[in-house]
Parts: C-alpha cells; sequence; structure tokens
C-alpha cells in the first residue's frame, strides 16, 4: 500500500523538480522567462505552499499572513547590513525570525476558530504594517523601505570596494538567473517539505481538525499544538519567501505585509486549488503572470499584435482589448476570478482534474498513476 | 533535430567570432577616441535601428490619473524625438543636440509598465523592462517612495532613471545615486518659496499648525516649511502625524479649531490632500478668525489634477507648483499646443516634468554621442538649458537636481473653465531657492557599476 | 502688538488650558467619533445581515457603498449637462466656460437644484441600489449559498474588482468633489446652542449624517422587529433549515434581504460623499475595517455590529488626540485593530456574537 505511494512521490519530486529547473525554457513563449519574474514565481511559490499547509490542511483562513513575508524580508536585509552580504544567514535568519512571529501571533490567534482568527490575524498585520510605515522607521525606513548604504557595518565582509555590494552566495551574485536558481532550489525544498507534512501522520491530523475539530476535542485529542506547528511551520515558509525577496533585490518595503499582500495569497491559493499541492503554485502563476506581463500591454503593442488583420479590424479589437490589459489589468483579474469560481469549483486543478479525466473517458483508457494524487488533498 | 540546432548554433557562433574580430579590428584606429568604452554596457543597442525607453507609471491605485497623463507626455515626447507631430519643446530647448532623427540616429521606442504606487511592483516593472525588454533608461512614477526605490535598482543594473513626480528631499539628498536624475522641485525649494510669499500675504506675526502625512515625504514636507516660516517669525504650535490614507481626518482638524493657531499647513498629498482639506473648509476654518485675523489655509504642494478632486474648497489656497500650464514663456507655449491638440486638454506638471526628462536623457545621449550610460551621466551633470518651460534651469553635477525657478500658486477664485484652477502668484528665481550640494548628505556612488 | 500678545498668551501646554477648552476638545472629539461610529454602523449593518442570513462572505460589500457614492455623482454629471462656451483666449485646446443648462433654463431654482444634488441623490440611489442588490444575488450571489466561504470570497472579490474598475474606467481615479448644500456646508456653532460658549463648532453636514445614521439603524431594526417579514428573517437568521421546512418561501425574502443591505450601504455612500470626495477605490478602504467592525460587534448580530462600529469610531477619535499620541506614538495608527485583539480575546464571539456562526 504504502510503497507505490512513496515511488509516486518520487516520481512527482522529480516531475516537480525537473519542471522547476527548466522553467526558463518553456516560459520562454509566453515571455515569462526572464529573471525577475521567474524569481518571483519561485518566492510566492513558497509563500503560497506554506500557506496552503495552514489554510489548505486545517481550514484556518489567515488574513494577516503577509507580515511574516515582511518580516523575514526585514530581517534579511538587516543581515545585509549588519553581518554579511552572503544570502545563507539572511535566508537562514529570516526564515527564523518567521517563525518567531508566527509562534507569537499564532499562540494568540489560535485561540480563537473561523472568522474571529482570520480577523485576529489581520489585526495583526495591519498593526505591523502601520507601525512600520510610520513610527518604526528606524527599523523599517518606513515609506522609502529599508535599503543598504555605503556605511553599513557588514561586520563579517572586508572592507566595502565602490559602489554598494550585491548580494551573494560565496562569492556568486544572486541576481539575474543565479538568483532563480537559488530561489527555485528553495522552492524545490519547500516542494517536498510540503509534500511530506501532506503525507505524514501529522497531516492527517491536521485534515482530521479540518473535517471536524469538535469532535476531536470530544476525543480529548488537544488540536492546539497541531494548529501552532502548522501555523508556525506556514510561517516560516512565508519568512523564507520574504528573506528570498531581499536576497534577489536587497529593500524591503512596509506594504508587503499590508492586508492587500495577505489576500493576495489568499486569493492565489483559492484560484489554484485549496488543499492540493500543485495548485498555489498555479495561482501564483497566474495572478503573478497578469500583474507583470498584461499590466505592461499597451494599444502600440496590441497594434503589432492584431497586424495580421485589417485595419478597421484590428482597431476595433485594440479599443476592445486595451480595457483589458495595461490600466485595465485589474479587470481582467477580477473577471478571471470569477470565471474560475463560476466554472471551476475547486480551482484551476479542478480544471485540469476535469480536463483529464475527459481525455481519458475519450481515450476509454484504464486510468493510470499519470493523475497526480496529492491532487486529492 | 537537436543535433541540427547545435551545429547551427555552433557555426553561428563562429561567424560572430570572426565578424566579432573584423569589427575590432576596423575600430583599432577608434581605439582612443571616443566611442572606445562602447565596449559593452547593459543593453547595449549595438548597431540595431532602435532603442527602448521604458515608462514606469502607476496605472493602477491612487494616482492612476496622474500616470495616465505622465504616460501621455512620454508618448508625446517619443513623437517629438522621432521627427513626428511639431516637435513641441525641440523647437524651444536651447543648448541642444537633438536633431529630430531620434537618438543618435535611432529610432525611438517605449515599453510601460504599472508601479502601482509601490516600491515592489514598481522595482519589479523596472526589472522587467531591464531584463526583458532591454531598456536604456526608465522614467516616470509620482511619488517618493517608488522614485528612490526605482532609483536604488537602476543604480545597481546601471541603467539611468530620470525621476517623475517626486517631491521628498531624499530622492536628491540623502538617497541621491549616481545614476538617477531629477527634474521635479523637491519640499526644501517648496518651503524656500512659499515662506516669503506667506509672510507678504499673511504677515510676520502667524502661529501655524501642521497636519502632516506619517511618512517620509510628509515629514520632509514638515520640516522645510517650518524652517522657512519660522525664520520668518512664525511660531509652530503642533504638528500633528496623520496616517497615510486616514480618510477621515475630523478627529485631527477639531484640535485646530481652539488651538490658538491661525494658518492651517497641509502637509498632505493626493487622497490626503483631497480629503483633509475639503474636510477642514467644512469645519470653517476658511471662514474662521483667530488671534484677531483670518485664518489660513496652506497647501505646500499643488498638483491641478488633485485640486480638481477638492473642487471649490481650493479657491484662495496657497501653495507651490513645479509648473503649470498657463505659463507663456516659449517653450510651455509649444508644450502646451502640442499636447492640446494631441488630447484635448493641457496636461499636468507631471505631464510636464515626464515629457522634459524624456528630451534631456535623449539630448545627453546625443551630446555623449553613445548610450553608454556613464557618459551619458557626464553629459547630463552640470547640463544648463532653456525654453524647457522652467526658465534658465541647470542640473546640479553635485546631487543631480535641477534647479530653476519655481511657481508659488494660488487656488483661483474665478475660474473660466474647468483647467483653469491655479493661479500663478510669484515666479520665485532659482536664486532664492537654492541651497548648498552637502545639505542633505547622501552620496552619488560610482559611475560604473 | 496686543495681537501678538494675545497670540503669546494662548500659546502653553496643555496645563494652561481651561477646564472648558478641555471640555470642548472632549465634546468635539465625541462627535468625532459618533459621526465615524454612524459611518462604521451602517456598512456594516448591511454586511452583517448578509453574513447572518445568507451565510455569505460578501467582499464586495464595499463596492456596494461606492457604487452608492457615485449615484449622487451621477447625478450631479446628469443635472450639470452644460451650455459650452468657448474660451477663446486659449487656442492650443478647447477650453470652456460652462453654465449648467438647469440654471440658463430655470435660472435660480436650477441652480438651487444642482446645489441639493446629494439630498435628492437619497431619493435615487434607494431604486438603483435595490436594482443592483436584487440583481447582485439572482446573478450571482444565490448560486454560493452553499459553497465554501473560501469560493465567496473569490467570486465577490473578483466581482468588487470589475464593479470599481467600470467606475474608474467611466470617472477617473481622481476624487470627486461632491460638496453639500451651500447652506448646510459650513459649521453649526452648536456651543452656543447648547450653551456651552462659542467655541464649539461642528459641521452641519456631519450632525445630518449623524442623524441619518441613526434613522437608518432605526428603520432597519424596526422593520426586522415589527413585520411578518422581519420575524422571518430573524428566525431564518437563527435556523434556517427548519424556516424553510416551514414552507417559507425563503429565497425570496434573501433576494429582499440581500437588496436591503445594498441600500443600506449605498445611502453610506450618498451621504459620505460631501465629506470623503468619491473615487472607485473607496470601496476597497473601507472593506478591511467594515469586515473588523462586524467581527468585533459578533457574527450575525445586528446590534453588535451597531455598538462595534461606534465603540471603535469613538476610541479612534480619542486616541488620535495629541496629548494621547505624545504617550503612546503611533497609537491611532493602530487603535481600530489594538481593539479588535483585546475584545476578541476577551470575548470569544466578539460583542454579542451567537456561538457557532462562522467559526469553523
Amino acid at each position: 500500500m504504502t510503497t507505490p505511494a512513496i515511488r509516486n512521490d518520487w516520481a512527482v519530486m522529480a516531475i516537480f523538480t525537473v519542471a522547476v529547473l527548466t522553467a526558463p525554457l518553456w516560459l520562454a513563449p509566453i515571455g515569462a522567462n526572464y529573471p525577475d519574474l521567474l524569481q518571483k514565481f519561485a518566492i510566492f511559490g513558497i509563500f503560497a505552499i506554506g500557506f496552503n499547509i495552514l489554510f489548505g490542511l486545517t481550514g484556518y483562513l489567515s488574513f494577516g499572513h503577509a507580515v511574516f513575508l515582511g518580516v523575514g524580508s526585514y530581517t534579511a536585509v538587516w543581515s545585509f547590513k549588519l553581518l554579511t552580504m552572503n544570502v545563507i544567514p539572511a535566508v537562514i535568519l529570516g526564515t527564523v525570525m518567521g517563525g518567531v512571529f508566527a509562534v507569537l501571533i499564532g499562540y494568540v490567534s489560535l485561540r480563537r476558530s473561523g472568522i474571529y482568527f482570520s480577523i485576529l490575524t489581520l489585526a495583526f498585520a495591519q498593526m505591523s504594517y502601520n507601525l512600520a510605515y510610520s513610527v518604526l522607521t528606524p527599523i523599517t525606513n518606513g515609506e522609502t523601505g529599508l535599503q543598504l548604504t555605503q556605511q553599513d557595518p557588514r561586520i563579517l565582509d572586508g572592507p566595502a570596494g565602490e559602489g554598494l555590494p550585491s548580494t551573494t552566495l560565496f562569492g556568486l551574485e544572486m541576481s539575474g538567473y543565479s538568483g532563480f536558481y537559488f530561489c527555485a532550489v528553495m522552492l524545490i525544498l519547500a516542494f517536498y517539505i510540503s509534500l511530506r507534512i501532506f503525507r505524514s501522520p501529522f497531516g492527517l491530523k491536521l485534515q482530521a481538525i479540518k473535517s471536524n475539530q469538535t469532535r476531536m476535542k470530544y476525543t480529548g485529542f488537544n488540536t492546539k499544538p497541531y494548529l501552532l506547528v502548522a501555523f508556525v511551520i506556514s510561517g516560516m515558509f512565508a519568512g523564507l519567501a520574504g528573506s528570498l525577496m531581499a536576497v534577489t533585490d536587497p529593500l524591503a518595503g512596509a506594504e508587503r505585509m499590508q492586508w492587500t499582500a495577505s489576500g493576495e495569497v489568499v486569493l492565489m491559493t483559492i484560484l489554484g486549488g485549496t488543499g492540493t499541492l500543485i495548485g498555489p503554485l498555479l495561482g501564483v502563476g497566474i495572478i503573478k503572470y497578469f500583474e507583470n506581463i498584461f499590466s505592461a500591454l499597451n494599444e502600440a503593442t496590441l497594434h503589432a499584435f492584431f497586424s495580421f488583420m485589417p485595419d478597421w479590424l484590428a482597431n476595433v479589437m485594440v479599443a476592445i482589448s486595451s480595457q483589458f490589459v495595461g490600466e485595465g489589468w485589474h479587470l481582467t483579474l477580477g473577471v478571471l476570478f470569477m470565471l474560475v469560481v463560476i466554472f471551476l469549483p475547486g480551482g484551476v486543478m479542478e480544471g485540469i482534474r476535469r480536463m483529464t479525466a475527459a481525455v481519458r473517458n475519450l481515450s476509454k483508457q484504464k486510468p493510470t498513476e499519470l493523475e497526480p494524487k496529492e491532487a486529492e488533498g | 533535430m537537436s543535433e541540427d540546432k547545435k551545429t547551427s548554433e555552433l557555426s553561428r557562433r563562429g561567424f560572430m567570432k570572426v565578424s566579432a574580430a573584423a569589427m575590432a579590428a576596423a575600430s583599432t584606429p577608434m581605439f582612443f577616441t571616443k566611442g572606445a568604452w562602447a565596449a559593452d554596457f547593459r543593453n547595449n543597442p549595438g548597431n540595431a535601428g532602435s532603442v527602448k525607453l521604458g515608462f514606469n507609471v502607476p496605472q493602477t491605485g491612487a494616482y492612476a490619473d496622474e500616470g495616465a497623463d505622465e504616460l501621455r507626455a512620454y508618448k508625446l515626447a517619443v513623437k517629438h524625438l522621432n521627427g513626428e507631430g511639431d516637435g513641441g519643446m525641440l523647437n524651444t530647448m536651447t543648448n541642444k543636440a537633438l536633431k529630430g532623427n531620434g537618438v543618435l540616429g535611432k529610432k525611438v521606442e517605449y515599453v510601460t509598465g504599472d508601479t502601482q504606487t509601490k516600491s515592489d511592483a514598481a522595482r519589479s516593472s523596472a526589472k522587467r523592462m531591464i531584463e526583458k525588454d532591454g531598456v536604456l533608461m526608465v522614467t516616470g512614477g509620482s511619488s517618493s517612495g517608488v522614485a528612490i526605490a526605482v532609483q536604488g535598482l537602476c543604480q545597481e543594473m546601471g541603467i539611468i532613471f530620470m525621476a517623475g513626480l517626486t517631491h521628498s528631499n531624499d530622492t536628491t539628498g540623502k538617497d541621491k545615486r549616481r545614476y538617477g536624475f531629477r527634474h521635479f522641485f523637491n519640499t526644501e525649494m517648496s518651503g524656500a518659496a512659499l515662506g516669503p510669499v506667506l509672510e507678504k500675504e499673511f504677515g510676520k506675526d502667524r502661529v501655524a499648525y501642521h497636519l502632516t502625512a506619517d511618512y517620509t515625504w510628509g515629514w520632509s514636507q514638515e520640516g522645510s516649511i517650518k524652517k522657512y516660516t519660522e525664520q520668518l517669525g512664525w511660531q509652530t504650535k503642533a504638528a500633528v502625524r496623520t496616517p497615510l490614507g486616514a480618510g477621515d481626518f475630523s478627529q485631527y482638524i477639531t484640535p485646530v479649531l481652539n488651538s490658538g493657531a491661525d494658518v492651517l499647513v497641509l502637509n498632505h498629498y493626493g487622497k490626503d490632500m483631497v480629503n483633509s482639506l475639503t474636510q477642514a473648509v467644512q469645519f470653517g476654518l476658511r471662514d474662521k478668525q483667530a488671534n484677531g485675523k483670518d485664518f489660513q489655509i496652506v497647501v505646500p504642494l499643488f498638483s491641478r489634477l488633485m485640486a480638481q478632486g477638492a473642487g471649490a474648497n481650493i479657491k484662495g489656497i496657497y501653495g507651490t507648483t513645479n509648473w503649470n500650464w498657463s505659463l507663456t514663456d516659449e517653450g510651455s507655449k509649444a508644450f502646451v499646443k502640442s499636447f492640446g491638440q494631441e488630447y484635448g486638454f493641457p496636461p499636468s506638471q507631471a505631464a510636464h516634468t515626464c515629457y522634459v526628462q524624456t528630451l534631456l536623457y535623449a539630448n545627453a545621449c546625443e551630446m555623449a554621442g553613445t548610450f553608454y550610460p556613464p557618459e551619458v551621466i557626464k553629459a547630463l551633470e552640470g547640463f544648463k538649458f532653456d525654453g524647457m518651460g522652467n526658465g534658465p534651469t541647470e542640473y546640479r553635477a553635485e546631487d543631480h537636481q535641477c534647479f530653476k525657478d519655481v511657481l508659488v500658486v494660488r487656488g483661483n477664485e474665478n475660474p473660466t473653465s474647468k483647467f483653469d484652477l491655479l493661479q500663478v502668484v510669484q515666479e520665485v528665481p532659482r536664486a532664492q531657492v537654492e541651497y548648498p550640494a552637502d545639505m542633505l548628505g547622501g552620496d552619488l556612488g560610482p559611475y560604473k557599476v | 502688538m496686543a495681537a501678538g500678545q494675545l497670540a503669546g498668551r494662548q500659546f502653553p501646554s496643555i496645563s494652561h488650558l481651561t477646564v472648558w477648552t478641555v471640555m470642548d476638545a472632549l465634546i468635539l472629539q465625541l462627535l468625532n467619533g459618533l459621526d465615524k461610529g454612524g459611518a462604521y454602523a451602517l456598512i456594516a449593518l448591511g454586511l452583517t445581515l448578509v453574513f447572518g442570513t445568507l451565510g455569505v462572505v460578501n467582499f464586495a460589500h464595499g463596492a456596494l457603498f461606492m457604487l452608492g457614492a457615485f449615484c449622487a455623482v451621477t447625478l450631479q454629471n446628469v443635472l450639470t449637462i452644460s451650455k459650452k462656451v468657448k474660451d477663446e483666449s486659449i487656442t492650443f485646446f478647447d477650453a470652456y466656460k460652462e453654465t449648467p443648462y438647469l440654471e440658463i433654463w430655470w435660472g435660480d431654482t436650477g441652480a438651487a437644484i444642482i446645489d441639493w444634488v446629494v439630498p435628492i441623490s437619497i431619493i435615487l440611489a434607494i431604486p438603483i441600489m435595490l436594482a443592483i442588490g436584487v440583481a447582485m444575488e439572482r446573478g450571482l450571489i444565490r448560486h454560493f449559498y452553499k459553497r465554501p466561504h473560501a469560493e465567496q470570497i473569490l467570486v465577490t472579490f473578483g466581482l468588487a474588482i470589475v464593479l470599481q474598475e467600470i467606475i474608474k474606467s467611466f470617472f477617473g481615479a481622481n476624487p470627486i468633489p461632491t460638496p453639500a448644500p451651500d447652506i448646510i456646508s459650513g459649521s453649526a456653532n452648536i456651543g452656543m446652542m447648547l450653551g456651552l460658549g462659542e467655541s464649539l463648532v461642528y459641521p452641519w453636514w456631519r450632525l445630518i449624517y449623524l442623524l441619518f445614521a441613526g434613522v437608518v439603524i432605526f428603520a432597519v431594526f424596526a422593520f426586522l422587529q415589527f413585520t411578518t417579514f422581519g420575524m422571518v428573517v430573524r428566525a431564518g437568521m437563527q435556523d434556517r433549515e427548519t424556516v424553510g421546512l416551514l414552507g417559507i418561501n425563503v429565497e425570496r425574502r434573501f433576494t429582499i434581504v440581500f437588496g436591503i443591505a445594498a441600500i443600506v450601504a449605498g445611502l453610506a455612500g450618498v451621504m459620505y460623499a460631501p465629506i470623503l470626495p468619491p473615487d472607485y477605490h473607496m470601496g476597497m478602504d473601507f472593506l478591511v475595517l467594515s469586515f473588523v467592525v462586524v467581527v468585533v460587534g459578533g457574527m450575525g448580530s445586528l446590534p453588535g455590529a451597531v455598538a462595534a462600529g461606534f465603540l471603535l469610531g469613538i476610541l479612534q477619535s480619542f486616541a488620535s488626540m495629541t496629548e494621547v499620541k505624545a504617550i503612546l506614538p503611533g497609537i491611532d495608527q493602530i487603535i481600530i485593530y489594538l481593539v479588535a485583539v483585546v475584545i476578541l480575546l476577551t470575548r470569544p464571539r466578539g460583542l454579542m456574537g451567537r456561538k457557532g456562526v462562522m467559526e469553523d
């Protein structure tokens, strides 16, 4: 019983690893293969995977998860400022600080459930955001965001050269593609941990809490420690993601902690498919793609795109489609949210499942192991 | 198939090696002249027939309208650079190297992006322009936080950043960068320009109460106004910080009523300014008497687009602005004409600064004879020009800040049209708003990155 | 000289303030708090009604508030359709001296109608918001009653974005001034009225807003308390299944409940327009806050939402006083959330929440 599942898991990991590492190749046709967007995919992928461990498994909807992202970023930048430009301490410290904040906030918030829990997490995040933006400016550099300066001590590094130093992994600069591959390795690691958690007895207990917490409690089972562990793991994932944001781009701003940022990861997870392993990553891909590519289209690019049509038709098409790109990219995203929920309850993963089912029905083949089992979550 | 590809790749590479060697040989005599260092830099256009500029403006969020106006100005600038349209300020600019045939003979193209008025989003968008689209220069923005964030990024990546609307001192002070340039004015200049006018209009004996947006720009603005009004003998009763996006400011306005102050300074911009001003007027502050004088409201940084949102409440209120379409110098007229004919309404100050910045960058490339950033930077540093709407202007080499006249404006009591909101009270000469370069600190950093 | 002395004497710090000025300051902050509270309560009322009866997490509720405000903007735009006389002095673009046709046709009466646009749009907003509410419920929300909350969030959030982007494409992103009628745009000297000295002034429109909020809240309560319809809805909030079993057409009533929620949110928006010039994003700005209010009040409790609205409004006002901020810097930035945390930790279901509603 367990052996095929494990073998299946290794297959999933292998496919996932190859897919992530070759992303610069297969994302090229849709214009998403430049370093910054690839890094964002990986970083928010980690964030969403972590969020999914909490929300997907336990059903506890945190509406303030971005606070850990912000804390991770600030910690990492401080590590660059005070210690060294090497990314290893930054990543470790960022993840740990995310965890510390998660212990504090989680311990308090988990005393409530349902929407009361959501609002508690939201409240903590909004307090952190508002303070970071204003009175905590000595630590966070407020609106401008925390940046590196020439005068930073960097006690572990030698004397600074001319100009600002870059983040490095033992000499390898962490911008561009090398930055992406560093994030990609972290993503693969995070995915593996998440897979192990989903499969573990711990994961099963979390799912049991989701399906019926009261019954669990009546059987004398104390759910709180399990929930707290899930919350902290998920906070550490967010801290890791935050520190990676600083690794690829050493700047940390308060708006990373705003409710809109917390809301974004909620939307990503639901859009892709809550409780599935791959779903949140798809959600990340879709939202980040729209944010970066659709917002950059303008009438000139649209004209180029429709240039194969007769002029009058091209003009009509440009007039219509320009409402949905550039400054209208929010509209496209809103419409997309609605369409996905209306037609694909369960998110994009549901759509994929339906499609594979349809294909299988058509070909009338015996079901194989192709369908990723973790999608059941 | 893959074998095929490999061989063709190899042969292509081989060809490139040969041709590179040939080109190197051909260019040897020029090695000690200009152009030698054109060797390599990020997004070098090489022999391409066109160059790309990146227009990074807020397209969503509170400043979306300002961003849209900036984008209009950029498109117009590209047109004029490429020799299309009526040429706009290219006809009035002095000290000009541009020829109206693109830049260095290359056609100018552009890409756009959305900053969302968030540092992260703005940097992401700028990175996309640099990494994916291969732009030579990034410009735009409608707030100082974003400008400073993108400026820092551009320094790291070796791409020139021509700031859009950013008013905080830090942009060319504490956070100045070798690769960043600002044409817009700053809070220090606002204070220096506004102070004497306030003294003339309201007298020496005034007590001011500040409401300040609780972030870097707000503090910077509060500091400058305090500094210059206190020099004139004003007293500062209190300076209260208000959260960004507070919406309802009533709890901050009521304490002003009986505070003993007779001037309210609103260090707010954008929606905050619209709301706080509207509400302050509702609380009767404009009709009030205090200390035997008429109570006054001052909004140090005015923008016509935002003033529209405050409606009739801005009538008679003093502030400063970088530029206004009603100016009658040749440069302003040329710009308003081509913008007005293209879009049917006058440009905003944000549009003006963005248009000018694009032209200045292009002109610097033309002067330097190359797109190589360190040379372009050197061409911009200390560059003096006129005919761009602000009188004689200089890009100060020490901090990359433009020095020029500053406009003190007043909300128009009797507007003749919906665009006629601000009335220019005084064009404060450059000498009065200039400050020593080392006053605001900061370090530009190296030319080569 | 005399003026200088006067100014000098009024200067010193808090200790020199008379008892009266302290009283004034406190009364004014209380009024500010009530006013804010009124706004919060009005927005939260509809949200909690939809929560409680339909079990739907409506992230598009802020958009309804925004649409209400834009009813006033639209009416203002219609009423001020103007005869345009080109300003010949400007040659580079077309600038017009605009005179509204209403003023040309009806003179002062026309001008007065334009002046009173906000109160007039209340009458307009009721049918419009009802129509929008009913359309939303029938077309979308209805199909999500049985769906998980997460999906309700996604679909209503998507709807909110779509609605606000549509408004943005028509009206732009800038705030649009929508002033109150001239006669009540200034301040009332309530100090004189109440015999508390001359220095106590407060804007008429805010006093009217407070009164209006009270009337609307009272009307909603009376409607739910004293009508058969209300009885069924209240019963539905307690136990939806049983009510359904009794053969009562719950669906139609749900539609009407949603319509009422839309009207209340819309009216809150119309009345708020003179205080906060409307822009397309104002709904989102209030969204998070209205959720906090509803949850602090307790899920499924209308009186709870109202009480929480006023409580948070008043505390926010007092926390913003300079004297308080001197002791606790930045307290005004976080007070709402801080209070929310304290209340939710001391009272598990908010102020008046019922057990088992939205707890899982």
